[in-house]
C-alpha cells in the first residue's frame, strides 16, 4: 500500500507543480497587460514603471516565477489592488461557504442514488427502474445555471418556502443557514445524483449476477445483507472515481448558485475579480482550486486502496 | 439442534439419528429458461434421491444441465424467466414450496453448496475470515469472536497453514487451490447434513484436484455429511460415489450404484464418457475417445432418444421414440435405452457416426474438455 | 489522479461477460449467462432507435437550422426594444413574449442558440482534429511520444476545466472567437485520451498485425484499418463532449464572462431573466431559454446514448 500511495503522491507533487506554473503563465504570457487595468486614468510612463517594479513584473519571468512560489508556501498569495484584501484571507472567508455547498450537495446526492439503485438493481427493468433511469436521464440535462433559477421562481419567489438570496454562517445561526443552502445545494446536487446512480445501477446489475452473490445466497444471508455488505462494495469503484472527477464540475456549480443566491463563497470572489481584471485574486483563487481538486484526486486514490484491496496489488 | 435467529422463525430438522427413508428426495423436477429464442429445457424430468452420509455423482457434459439440477435443488435460480415444476424435500421439508425467507434458514445451515471457481465465488473485497464467521454468526448465534476463532479452526482442518494470519487475508492473495479450501470451510462452516458441489475441482490443477477431493472425503466422513458431486468427470467420481447419475440433455439416461455402473454399462453415453477418461495405463500419443457431435439444442430436442445424434449404435427405434427410464434385472440400476449394451458391448451394429451426427464436431466435442 | 478513468475501464470489464451471447447450443452455463444478459435487455436483440431518438434528432436538427439561418428567418430584430410592448406574454406579434425592454423573446432565442452551438460544435471540431489525431497515432506506435504525451495529457486533465477557462478568459477577454479556441483547446486532451485507448486496443488486434506483416504501410494501418473502428467511440464521445461544451459556455454565459450582452446566448439569458423582480414579473424571460436549453442537452445525451447502444460500447469506454 505504501509503495502505491508514495507513487501517487509523486504524481500528485508533478501535477501541482505544473499547474503552477501554468497559473503563473497565465497572466505574463497572455496578451493584455495588467497594469493597464490597474492604472486606468493615471496611466503614464513613469507611474507604470514604478507599478511594475512594485509587482515585480521587470524581472525575469523565473525569477518571478520563484518569487511567487515561495511566498505562496508561506501563505502569500498577494493583496487585491481594489480592496487590499489578501488573497488568503479571501480564500479563507470564501471556502466554508463553497465547501458546505459542495458537501451539503454531496451528502444529498449520496443518500439518493445509493438506496435508490440498491433497490432498483435487484428488479432491473420493471417499472420504479424505467422510472429512475428516465428521470435521472433528464437530470443529466439540467446542469445548475437551468435548475438553479427555476428552483428560485418556483421556491423562493413563488412559494416563498426559502430565501431567494443572503447568507447566515453556520456557527451564527445553524438553523437559518442551511435553510438559506437547501435551494442553492439541491440546484448543484441533480447531475451528481444521476450520475451516481446510473454508474452505480449499472455496476451492481453486473455484480449481482457474480459467482459470489449467489454464493452468499447459498449461505442464506438477507437481502439487504447481501446487498450491502456483499454487492455494494465492489460496485462502487466507478461511482467513487466519479465522485472524484466529478467534482470538477461541482465547482463550476457552486460559482452559478453562489452568484445566483448571493452565497460570499470562492466562486463569487472568483467572478467579482475576473470582473474587476483584479488579477492577483483570480491567479490565486485559481492556483488554490486547482491544486485542491487534485489533492481530491489523491484522497479518492487513498480510499481506494481501503475499499479495494485489490487496487494495492495491480 | 442448532439455535438459528432469522426473523423469530425456525424451522424443526429432525435430528440424524431419528431421519426415516433419504435425507433428499428429487421428484420430477423440470426447469427451463425462457430466452429470447425460446422456453429452454434445462432440466427436464429428474428424480433421485440421497441417503444420510451418501455422495451421489451427478455427471454429464456440459450441457446437460447438471449445474441447473443443481442449483434447482437448492432453490437458487435465476428471479426471473424460469419456470420449474416437482418437488425437491430435504430432511423432510418440502424446499421446493418454501419462499426464500424460510429456505435462507437452510441454505448455509443445513444445505449448503460449494461452487466451481473459487475465484468467482469468493467476495473479492472481503476477507476470507469475514466470509467463513458470516454464516457462523447467522446461523448458530455466534458473537463475532466466537465466529472469528471458529473461523481459525475450520481453515485448520481445510489444512490451510497458519490459519491465525490467512484468515485475515483477501481471496486474491491465495492460489486457486487454497481459494477452493476456503469456500469449503465457508460450506461445511454450520456442519451442513448435505452439501453440494458443482465442479469443485475443475479449475484446478490435476494434482491439486485429488487433494481437494481426497479432504472433502475426509471431512465428510468425520462430519457423516451427505454429498453431492456434480462434474463433468466420471473419473472424478469413480472411487468416491456411493451412487451416480449420468445426465443427458436435461434428463436422467443412466443411474447406478457405482461399482455396477462401472462393470454393467448399460447406455452408449456413459460407455462413451468412461472411454474420454484419460488413463494413466495409455501409451502416450493415443488418441481420447471424444464423443462426436454436441449435446443437443435444449430449446428445440430431437424426437426420440437425444442422444441418438451422436450415438454409433443408433437405430429407427432410436430417432422415432424416446425410451423410458427402466430397470432390467436389478432394480438400482435404471438406465434409458432402447438396445442397452450387454458385457459393455452393443447387440447392434456400429453406425457411422458423422453421418448422423446433425453438428459437425467442433472443439467442444469432448466431454472431459471443457466446463 | 486521472488513473480513475483507467480504473473505470478494468472495473468495468466483467460487463463483457454479459456482452457474450450463445451462438451455439444451449450449454446449462450458457442458460445462465443468457438469463443474466436478458437482464440487460439491449444485448438480445438490436433495440430501434424509438421515437424519442428521432424526436431528439429533430430537435438538435431544428435548433441547428434556425441558428444557422437565424439572419435570413422571419424574426425580429433580437436587440430591438419595442417600449410600449413590455413584458408581454405570448401573442401572435411575439410569439414567445417579450421581455423587460421589449424585445422579442423568439428571436432572443434564436439568436442565442447560436453561440451554445457554434461553441459546443467548432470546439469538439478542434479537439478532434488536433486530439482525435494525436490519439489515433500515439494509440497505434505506442513509444516514448506516446509514453510523453500520456503522461501530458493526465497533467492537463487533473486541471478543473471551469477554472482554467475563466482564468483565461480574464486575462484574454472574452469574445465568441476566444472562448471556442479556449474549449477547443480544452477538449484536446480529453479527445486523445479517449481515442488513444481506442486506438491501442485496436492495434493489438489480429486484423492490423495481419496487415502489418503483409506490408501495409502505417499511414494506411491508421486510415483503413484503425481509424473505421475507432469511428463509434468517436461519434458517440465526440456528442457526449458536444453537450459537456455547451455546458461549460452556458455557465460562463451565466457567470457574465462569455460573449458580453447586448449579444444572447442561451446562458446570459437566463441570467438576465433570473433576477428576483423578473423571476416574479416575467418568469418566461428565464424559462424559454433554460428550456431550450435543457431540450438540447437531453436530446444531444439521448442521441449519444442511443448510438452508444447501438455500436453496442460500454459505458466505461466513455
Amino acid at each position: 500500500m505504501g509503495k502505491y500511495l508514495i507513487r501517487r503522491f509523486l504524481q500528485l507533487l508533478v501535477v501541482s507543480f505544473v499547474i503552477s506554473v501554468l497559473v503563473f503563465m497565465l497572466v505574463h504570457l497572455l496578451p493584455g497587460d495588467p497594469t493597464t487595468q490597474i492604472l486606468g486614468a493615471n496611466d503614464t510612463a513613469a507611474n507604470r514603471a514604478i507599478l511594475l517594479k512594485q509587482l515585480g513584473l521587470n524581472l525575469p519571468l523565473w525569477h518571478q516565477y520563484t518569487i511567487w512560489l515561495s511566498a505562496a508556501f508561506h501563505g502569500n498569495l498577494g493583496t487585491s489592488y481594489l480592496n487590499h484584501e489578501s488573497v488568503t484571507h479571501i480564500l479563507a472567508t470564501g471556502a466554508p461557504v463553497t465547501i458546505e455547498l459542495i458537501i451539503i450537495s454531496q451528502v444529498l446526492a449520496f443518500a439518493v442514488a445509493i438506496p435508490l439503485a440498491l433497490v432498483v438493481s435487484r428488479k432491473p427493468n420493471r417499472a420504479l427502474d424505467n422510472v429512475s433511469t428516465t428521470t435521472t436521464f433528464g437530470l443529466l440535462a439540467l446542469p445548475p445555471f437551468v435548475v438553479a433559477p427555476i428552483l428560485v421562481a418556483v421556491f423562493a419567489v413563488g412559494l416563498g418556502w426559502f430565501p431567494a438570496t443572503g447568507y447566515t454562517p453556520f456557527n451564527q445561526a445553524p438553523i437559518t443557514n442551511i435553510h438559506e443552502m437547501i435551494l442553492p445545494s439541491v440546484a448543484i446536487t441533480a447531475g451528481s445524483i444521476a450520475v451516481y446512480f446510473r454508474l452505480l445501477r449499472s455496476d451492481l446489475i453486473t455484480t449481482l449476477q457474480q459467482d459470489f452473490i449467489t454464493m452468499a445466497r447459498s449461505k442464506g444471508l438477507s437481502n439487504r445483507r447481501i446487498m450491502w455488505r456483499h454487492a455494494f462494495r465492489p460496485s462502487s469503484f466507478s461511482l467513487l472515481a466519479a465522485a472524484g472527477i466529478n467534482i470538477g464540475s461541482l465547482i463550476a456549480g457552486t460559482f452559478v448558485v453562489e452568484l445566483l443566491f448571493a452565497l460570499p463563497g470562492i466562486g463569487y470572489a472568483l467572478v467579482e475579480a475576473v470582473n474587476q481584471r483584479d488579477y492577483l485574486v483570480v491567479q490565486g483563487i485559481s492556483l488554490v482550486v486547482a491544486i485542491a481538486f487534485v489533492v481530491i484526486q489523491f484522497i479518492v486514490d487513498f480510499v481506494f486502496t481501503i475499499v479495494d484491496p485489490r487496487v494495492v496489488r495491480e | 439442534m442448532k439455535a438459528r435467529r432469522s426473523g423469530g422463525r425456525t424451522l424443526e430438522f429432525k435430528d440424524a439419528g431419528t431421519q426415516v427413508g433419504p435425507l433428499l428426495v428429487v421428484d420430477d423436477v423440470h426447469t427451463s429458461f425462457r430466452t429470447a429464442r425460446g422456453t429452454v429445457r434445462a432440466v427436464d424430468g429428474v428424480s433421485f434421491d440421497v441417503h444420510e452420509g451418501k455422495t451421489l455423482g451427478i455427471v454429464g457434459e456440459s450441457g446437460s444441465g447438471k449445474t441447473v439440477l443443481a442449483r434447482s435443488i437448492m432453490g437458487l435460480l435465476p428471479p426471473r424467466d424460469v419456470i420449474r415444476s416437482g418437488t425437491v424435500r430435504f430432511a423432510g421439508h418440502e424446499l421446493t414450496a418454501m419462499d426464500d425467507k424460510d429456505l435462507r434458514q437452510v441454505w448455509g445451515a443445513e444445505l449448503s453448496m460449494i461452487f466451481q471457481d473459487p475465484m468467482t465465488a469468493l467476495n473479492p473485497v472481503k476477507r476470507i475470515g469475514v466470509q467463513i464467521a458470516e454464516s457462523l454468526i447467522l446461523h448458530l448465534g455466534m458473537d463475532k469472536k466466537e465466529a472469528g476463532s471458529t473461523a481459525v479452526e475450520l481453515l485448520r482442518s481445510v489444512g490451510i497453514p497458519s490459519p491465525e494470519d490467512r484468515v485475515k487475508w483477501y481471496p486474491f492473495q491465495l492460489s486457486g487451490g487454497m481459494r477452493q479450501r476456503v469456500m469449503i470451510a465457508i460450506a461445511l462452516a454450520c456442519a451442513p447434513r448435505l452439501v453440494l458441489a458443482d465442479e469443485p475441482t475443475t479449475g484446478l490443477d490435476v494434482t491439486v484436484q485429488a487433494q481437494i477431493l481426497d479432504l472433502l472425503a475426509e471431512l465428510q466422513r468425520e462430519r457423516h455429511m451427505a454429498v453431492i458431486l456434480v462434474t463433468h468427470d466420471l473419473g472424478v467420481v469413480a472411487s468416491r460415489a456411493d451412487d451416480i447419475i449420468v445426465m443427458y440433455a436435461g434428463r436422467v439416461v443412466e443411474r447406478a450404484p457405482t461399482h455396477t455402473l462401472f462393470h454393467d454399462t448399460k447406455m452408449p453415453y456413459t460407455r462413451a464418457l468412461m472411454d474420454s477418461i484419460p488413463r494413466l495405463a495409455d501409451p502416450s500419443g493415443v488418441r481420447l475417445n471424444a464423443i462426436a457431435g454436441r449435446p443437443p439444442d435444449l430449446i428445440n430436442p430431437p424426437d426420440g432418444c437425444r442422444f441418438a445424434p451422436r450415438c454409433p449404435y443408433a437405430q429407427d427405434k432410436c430417432r422415432e421414440s424416446e425410451p423410458p427410464l427402466r430397470t432390467v434385472g436389478s432394480a438400482d440400476h435404471l438406465f434409458a435405452c432402447w438396445f442397452p449394451l450387454v458385457d459393455g458391448e452393443s447387440t447392434v451394429p456400429p453406425v457411422p457416426v458423422s453421418l448422423s451426427a446433425p453438428v459437425a464436431p467442433g472443439p467442444q466435442s469432448s466431454g472431459a474438455s471443457d466446463a | 489522479m486521472p488513473d480513475d478513468k483507467e480504473l473505470l475501464d478494468t472495473r468495468s470489464s466483467s460487463k463483457m461477460l454479459a456482452n457474450r451471447i450463445p451462438m451455439t447450443a444451449a450449454t446449462d452455463e450458457a442458460v445462465l449467462e443468457m438469463q443474466s444478459a436478458a437482464v440487460d435487455g439491449e444485448v438480445l436483440q438490436k433495440k430501434p432507435f424509438g421515437f424519442l431518438f428521432w424526436f431528439a434528432l429533430s430537435f438538435v436538427g431544428i435548433v441547428l437550422f434556425s441558428a444557422v439561418l437565424a439572419n435570413v428567418l422571419p424574426l425580429q430584430n433580437p436587440n430591438f426594444g419595442h417600449f410600449s410592448e413590455l413584458n408581454q406574454g405570448p401573442s401572435s406579434a411575439h410569439l414567445l413574449g417579450t421581455d423587460d425592454l421589449g424585445r422579442d423573446l423568439l428571436a432572443r432565442l434564436v439568436f442565442g442558440a447560436r453561440v451554445s452551438l457554434i461553441v459546443g460544435f467548432l470546439g469538439v471540431a478542434i479537439g478532434l482534429v488536433f486530439g482525435g489525431s494525436a490519439g489515433l497515432i500515439s494509440g497505434y506506435r505506442g513509444g516514448r511520444l506516446d509514453i510523453a504525451l500520456n503522461a501530458f495529457s493526465f497533467i492537463i486533465l487533473a486541471f478543473p476545466a471551469i477554472v482554467a477557462v475563466i482564468a483565461i478568459v480574464t486575462f484574454w477577454g472574452a469574445s465568441l472567437f476566444h472562448i471556442t479556441i479556449i474549449l477547443g483547446i480544452a477538449t484536446i486532451p480529453l479527445m486523445y485520451r479517449v481515442i488513444r485507448a481506442s486506438s491501442l486496443a485496436f492495434a493489438q488486434r489480429d486484423f492490423v498485425v495481419a496487415a502489418k506483416t503483409m506490408g501495409a504501410t502505417n499511414t494506411r494501418i491508421v486510415l483503413r484499418e484503425i481509424l473505421p473502428n475507432v469511428i463509434p467511440v468517436m461519434v458517440t464521445f465526440s456528442l457526449i463532449t458536444v453537450a459537456g461544451l455547451i455546458v461549460i459556455e452556458g455557465t460562463l454565459a451565466f457567470l457574465g464572462l462569455s460573449v458580453a450582452l447586448p449579444t444572447p446566448s442561451w446562458g446570459n439569458l437566463i441570467n438576465e431573466g433570473s433576477s428576483n423582480d423578473l423571476l416574479s414579473i416575467n418568469p418566461l424571460i428565464m424559462l424559454w431559454p433554460a428550456m431550450a436549453m435543457f431540450t438540447l442537452l437531453w436530446s444531444i445525451n439521448l442521441i449519444g446514448d442511443r448510438l452508444r447502444q447501438r455500436f453496442d460500447l460500454r459505458e466505461g469506454v466513455l
